[in-house]
């Protein structure tokens, strides 16, 4: 109220005030100075950006909910992803968050629905609430993986670095069939960390029926 | 001249090649620098990891056949059974594996069932890997043949 009864000449209101200093010209700081100062404050940011990209892409993070703790972190514990004779061992972003740039920031933007879905709706938040949703959850990881052409499996295995002499002699022969037909890992290796879901074969039979569909839909279009 | 070097040049290099196309070196007469004899084994050696060598006899007719791969990786349980993808018989002949027994597609009530019995659903309950183990304790069985 006193507000609107007091004279133009009034001073604004602190947020006004502030609003108005940073985006009036400077009057007195040097253009070099605001450069440079604009320079290291612009690597604070972008650092502190990808420090914060980089907390919220660990297990620590992972496994801060009680979601992934209990149900998949659980299975993970006794898969060879975590424990091997090699020692080597695959944490949850390893394979879930590309390590690419550009993939991750999408794949960690839309990542902001697991927020929703933990906060909000609570979509998973008991066991039987995540058992029901278990097949689609591994239907949307299988299918990332078969559009990636098992991206993040390929960050170690790769075909081109695989002796075949040295694996189990059925392995060498799958695998020599895969390179010769086109396959990707995640068509024959579910379930390698995680337990597989009731009708996962089927269900993922459905996915690439999917894929197949849809890709058959938009390449009229193009 | 000229045209008779060309045609000697010819003739050399004719001659050189049907020596060298009828007469070559045979393998006994090659040597190597210290003597050895080249004529080595050229099969390929076994790969380094075998693991198939072969199927295990049965030590009785009614037993349930071995495994002659490792299993420790597969999930039997009451939601999944991976080997089924490659044993049952919608998946045997792509993968090359041997088909389940057909006594194992009947329910207990002996009905045809196109998928597995529940009853059968736990192979490892009866098949188990095969391996070169000594026995634990000693053992005197014999399977039927060798007492007949």
């Amino acid at each position: 109220m006193t507000e609107s009864l007091a004279p133009p000449s009034v001073r604004p209101g602190l947020l006004r005030r502030l609003w108005r200093f940073v985006w009036s010209p400077s009057g007195s700081i040097a253009l070099g100075v605001l450069v440079a100062a604009g320079f290291f404050v612009g690597i604070v940011f972008w650092g502190g950006f990808h420090w914060a990209l980089e907390m919220t892409n660990n297990e620590q993070f992972c496994i801060s909910c009680h979601e992934m703790k209990d149900n998949v972190y659980a299975e993970y514990t006794s898969s060879p992803h975590f424990q091997n004779h090699s020692g080597v061992r695959a944490t949850c972003p390893d394979c879930h968050v590309p390590k690419e740039w550009q993939y991750k920031l999408v794949r960690k933007i839309q990542a902001s629905q697991e927020l929703w879905g933990h906060f909000v709706t609570g979509s998973i938040w008991t066991r039987e609430k995540f058992v029901d949703r278990r097949i689609e959850l591994a239907s949307h990881e299988w299918r990332r993986m078969k559009t990636t052409d098992s991206r993040e499996c390929r960050n170690c295995h790769a075909f081109d670095s695989m002796d075949f002499t040295k694996q189990e002699t059925r392995a060498a022969k799958q695998h020599q069939l895969a390179v010769d037909t086109g396959k990707t890992c995640i068509d024959c290796h579910q379930g390698i960390a995680h337990r597989l879901p009731q009708g996962g074969r089927d269900a993922y039979e459905a996915m690439l029926k999917t894929l197949a569909s849809e890709t058959a839909a938009a390449a009229p279009a193009k | 001249m000229r045209f008779l070097m060309f045609a000697a040049a010819l003739g050399v290099a004719v001659l050189t090649f049907a020596i060298g196309s009828t007469a070559g070196p045979t393998a006994a007469e090659v040597r190597s620098l210290r003597n050895a004899d080249p004529q080595v084994d050229l099969t390929p050696p076994d790969p380094a990891r075998q693991d198939v060598h072969g199927r295990f006899d049965r030590a009785y007719r009614l037993q349930p056949p071995l495994i002659p791969h490792q299993i420790d990786r597969y999930q039997i349980d009451l939601k999944a059974n991976q080997c089924l993808g490659c044993h049952d018989w919608s998946n045997a002949a792509k993968n090359g594996a041997p088909t389940l027994s057909m006594t194992h597609y009947l329910d207990r009530d002996g009905r045809q069932t196109d998928t597995v019995a529940g009853t059968r659903w736990f192979c490892n309950a009866c098949h188990v890997p095969q391996a070169e183990a000594k026995d634990l304790v000693e053992n005197t069985f014999k399977p039927s043949q060798s007492v007949r």
